[in-house]
Parts: structure tokens; sequence; C-alpha cells
């Protein structure tokens, strides 16, 4: 299996803390990889450290067999991006003074104005989270939770990537939005997209994962299938400190 | 079924007229309100004409001046406390042009006094461009995040150009008299309207329009507003944000440049510490309009224009006063500024 991501190593330290203790993680190529843990894990951390804005101190970083992370590597976050990982932070970072068009624009680097977006992309995402195209001229940050979570995706697939980054997208979302972005990464999925997807929500995280690491005190403490972690109630229960039944 | 339908559809235009009453109008109010209050306290109109066209073009000359550095300040966090030094080597390159082409501003024609004058501001801004291009590189770029170190090393910065300023032109005060046919006034019934303040005016309308169109309807500007909300954002879409602030810099410098020139002839004389003078000025402004906003700066610095003139008339011994008490007030009414930029 081709990983089209991989880190070895990876340790990251933010200021005087220690946060990342020798991640080693494997994404493969058209699937979807979860990112599981408790908070305070690393997991955010690991996808900020894969995106460059915070320098690994030691290990590497490599996309498609290219370092771009690590003491060696002098790649910095625009050229990670413009290489075709696309990032949705937890946080979203919406644009929230400018309009919900002019955040498309500037996620689609090859266009200059709304009129250069790929038009048959645009139907598509308007397709996938309708309340973009009602709201197109409006300012983002008059979006509710869930819409400002789809402009988040919708920006990072304007354009074709690779790899996308996601992190904690269901958080503080009704069912109904859930499924709705589960619908998106299944078509996402279906185009041979990449994903790395950091989730706290197990159902979701079932119903997507082909894969799964597990992080725990800044490293990567359980990788393998997906299906494997979701019919096995014990090694939930010590990876996650979950039990499946009462989340089901 | 239809009853449902007609709720659910009201409430989603409810939703989106909410939405599009998105713009701000309370500033623009207190602006008209002090324009409309100060006219019954002068008493005279033709004084009040008079000290409101100046009060504008005064204003308008620091909108100039201050929209690079609340751009410089909400782009990177930058601090740059030597922004005076652009305004004071605009003002000195203003002498040089105008008194090299002494024929041009004596002469009769409207034209070749424009022409000089605009020369001269071309130059000006060329020149502030340059010194702002070597300033972020030798001066700004070691310091970035680093907020204490920036206000001092921008300050050495200032003093040190102010001092090589001297040595190029000398410490004592240099005169920038007006071109021919932009002295004197246009008198409009009672009123008498310097004829350089509407040029001012004119000028000042014409930068800010030009920001507007760029912040607005180009990606370069989309990319500048966005980097003063979330500039870790704007990276991670592709975008190398040093590059862009740079070139804001070498702008923000420029316009400074510009707006020495306009300062200068306001005055009508130049001194070395003119930068110094400005730059408390341009701080209040950037504060009240909300560090970052564009818009909030324009509004801003026509408030600290129009105080000045009218106290300056109405209690010349507050006036002096008069523009911190009004950045007073308006942090009493709103902490963040005017146009507070969201995500800061």
């Amino acid at each position: 299996m081709t990983a089209v991501l991989e880190l070895k190593g990876v340790h990251t330290h933010i200021g005087a803390y220690h946060i990342l203790h020798g991640v080693d993680l494997h994404v493969p190529a058209s699937e979807v990889t979860m990112l599981l843990g408790r908070n305070g894990a690393g997991k955010t951390t690991t996808l900020r450290t894969i995106m460059g804005l915070w320098a690994a101190s030691s290990g590497s970083v490599r996309f498609k067999g290219r370092a771009i992370g690590g003491p060696e590597a002098q790649q910095r976050t625009p050229e990670i991006a413009q290489a075709g990982i696309a990032y949705v932070p937890e946080s979203m970072g919406i644009f929230t003074d400018l309009s919900v068009k002019e955040n498309m624009v500037l996620a689609a680097r090859a266009a200059r104005r709304a009129e250069e977006l790929d038009s048959r992309r645009l139907e598509w995402i308007f397709g996938l989270f309708p309340a973009l195209k009602k709201f197109w001229l409006y300012p983002a940050g008059k979006l509710s939770g869930g819409q400002k979570q789809m402009l988040a995706l919708a920006r990072a697939i304007v354009e074709p990537r690779e790899v996308l980054l996601i992190d904690e997208p269901s958080k503080g979302l009704a069912p109904s939005i859930i499924n709705n972005l589960i619908d998106a990464f299944h078509q996402l999925k279906a185009q041979s997209t990449t994903i790395l997807l950091v989730e706290q929500n197990f159902q979701m995280a079932k119903a997507l994962g082909d894969r799964v690491a597990v992080m725990d005190n800044g490293r990567v403490v359980h990788s393998g299938a997906m299906a494997e972690l979701a019919e096995d109630a014990r090694l939930q229960q010590r990876l996650l400190g979950l039990s499946l039944g009462a989340h089901q | 079924m239809n009853a449902t339908t007609t709720t659910a559809g009201s409430a989603s235009t409810r939703s989106v007229l909410k939405l599009k009453a998105e713009f701000d109008w309370k500033p623009i109010a207190l602006l008209v309100v002090v324009l409309l209050l100060a006219w019954p306290l002068i008493g005279s109109s033709s004084t009040w004409v008079t000290l409101s066209v100046a009060g504008l073009a005064m204003g308008l000359i620091i909108f100039i001046i201050a929209s690079g550095l609340t751009l410089i300040f909400g782009l990177m966090d930058v601090l740059n406390f030597g922004h005076g030094v652009f305004i004071a080597l605009g003002a000195f390159v203003a002498t040089s042009v105008l008194g090299g082409m002494a024929d041009w501003t004596a002469s009769d024609s409207v034209l070749r006094n424009l022409g000089a004058v605009f020369v001269a501001m071309l130059v000006a801004m060329a020149a502030a461009g340059a010194l702002g291009l070597a300033f972020e590189r030798v001066i700004v770029r070691p310091v970035y995040g680093q907020h204490l170190k920036q206000i001092l090393i921008t300050m050495g910065g200032m003093i040190v150009g102010e001092e090589l300023i001297k040595v190029v032109w000398g410490p004592q005060q240099i005169p920038l008299p007006l071109p021919t046919t932009l002295r004197g006034s246009f008198v409009v019934g009672d009123a008498s309207i310097e004829k350089y303040r509407v040029l001012a005016v004119v000028i000042g309308l014409i930068v800010f329009a030009v920001l507007l169109y760029v912040l607005n309807r180009t990606k370069l500007g989309l990319l500048v507003r966005a980097g003063v909300q979330d500039r870790e954002m704007v990276e991670s879409l592709g975008y190398r944000i040093r590059r862009l602030f740079v070139g804001v810099f070498v702008a923000g410098s420029a316009l400074a440049g510009l707006g020495g020139v306009m300062w200068g002839l306001y005055q009508q004389s130049v001194v070395p510490q003119i930068g110094a003078q400005v730059n408390i000025l341009i701080f209040i402004v950037i504060i009240i309009g909300g560090l970052g906003s564009t818009f909030g700066c324009f509004v801003g610095a026509l408030l600290v224009g129009l105080m000045a003139n009218y106290t300056g008339y109405l209690a010349p011994k507050v006036a002096l006063f008069s523009n911190i008490g009004l950045m007073v007030a308006i942090l009493l009414w709103r902490p963040q500024g005017l146009y507070p930029v969201t995500n800061r």
C-alpha cells in the first residue's frame, strides 16, 4: 500500500513543551485514515506539524516521498499547501469579515475572481452544501457553526487537492449536519482523495475510516484497519477508554 | 403543509434580511453628529464651512499616512513606531524637488503648478517606498513577534532617520511654499476655503477610493484583508504572507511619503521632527478606527481632523487634549475601535 504521507519519529516542541514524542504515521493514498485519541494526545499538533505550522524538531515528514517537514526539510506552510495538501483547522479558519464568495475565491489559487472558479466543481460543492449557494454573498461571520464548517470544507476542496487534513469537523454540530459531512467525505473518497481526519465522534470514524491510528501522549500507539477496531470492544476500551455500547 | 412552508420561508427571509443589515452606520453617524454639533457652537456658518473643510483636509492627509500603518499592524502584528521617518523623508524630498522646479512652481499656469506637485509626490513616494523596503529588511524583520523590541528598534530607526535627514538637509526649518496658483482661497458665499485644502481633500478621496478598490475588488486586496484576520490560514491556503507583508510595508511607506509631502505643504514648512509630531496623531487614528481596519482608519482620521480644527477655534487651550479625549471617549464606547477587525 503506497503511503502518500509518511511521518517517521516526529518530535515537535511548542516553546518549552515537548508535545510529539516520535510519531510514526502511514497515510495510504486514496483512503480515509482516522486519527483518534483523547484530548491532548497530540492529534492537532500532528496535523499542524504536517502542515508546517509548527516545526518538527526531529524526524521526518514525507509527502509522496519528498521531505516536507523535519530539520532537513526547507518547505514552509505555503509550499506544503501548494504541493497539494489542504488543511481545515479545528477553529475552521473562516475569514469572517469576507463573504462566502471571497472565502472561496481566496482558497482557489488559480482564480482571481469568482467567475474564474471551476463552475462544474462549484455546482458539485453547492450540491453538497446548498447553504453556501444561498449565502454566497453574505459575510462568512454571519453563518451558523454548521454552515461555517461546510464553508471550511468547501474551501479545502474548491480545487482538487491530493490530501485533506481535517481537524474535528463534527465538533458541536447537529446530527443532520454531521450526516451531510459524512456524505461529502464519501464523495471525496470516491474521487480518490486521501483524507487524514482527526475525530472524537467514534460513530463518524466508524462510518468513514478505512484505516485508523490512535494517539496517546504524543505517540501513535495503535494503527490498523478501522473495521478491526470497530469490531473489538476491548481494544476500544484499552485505546480510547470508550465502550462502543454507550455510543450506539 | 402550506402554513409550515410559509413559516419556514419567512424565517429564512428574516435571516437573509438580518444578514444583509451588515454595514455599521453608527461611526458614520457620529461623524455627521460632530459636523452638525459644531455648527451652532461655532455660530457663524462661514467659519464652520472653513473649519470643516480644513478638518476634512487634515483628516484625509492623516488617513493617507495612517492607512499603511494600520495594514502593517493588522497583517503582521508589527508595531512600527518609525512610520514617521517616511513622512519626514517625503516632506524633505518634496522641498528639494519643488526647489529644483522653481520655474514650474512660480509659473502662473495651474497645470505646471500641479505638475510640479505631482512630480514631488511621485519622487517622495518612490524614496519613502525604497526606504520602507530597507527598513523592513534591516529593522523590522529581525523582531517579528516581539512587540517590545519592535517599539524600541523602530523608534530608534526613526531617530537615526531624523539625524540622517539633518545631515542631508540641515537641522533648520525649511520653507515649503505652495505653488503660485494653489495659494489663496476660493470664496463661497461668506466662507473662504483655501485652495490647497480642496486639493488635499480630492487627493485624499482618490487614495481612499483606490485603496477601497484594491482591498475589495482584487485578489491582492482579499489576501490583505484575510491576512489581517488570520495570517496562518492564509499561509495554509498556499500564499506567502511574508512577501505580501513586504509589499504592504513598501506601499504603506510610500503612502506615508505622499502624506509627508501633503502635510509639509499644509504647514508650508518642514522640520526634521515632522514625523515624530504626526506619529501621535496617526496612532490615535488607527486605535480609534480599530487596528487593521482601513475603513475605520478613514472615519477615525476624519474625526481627528475635524476635532482638531473645531477645538482649535472654540477652545484653543484644550485643543491639545481634544484628540486624546476623543480616543478615550470612543474606546469607552467601542473598546476595539470603531470598526474592529474580527479574529484579532
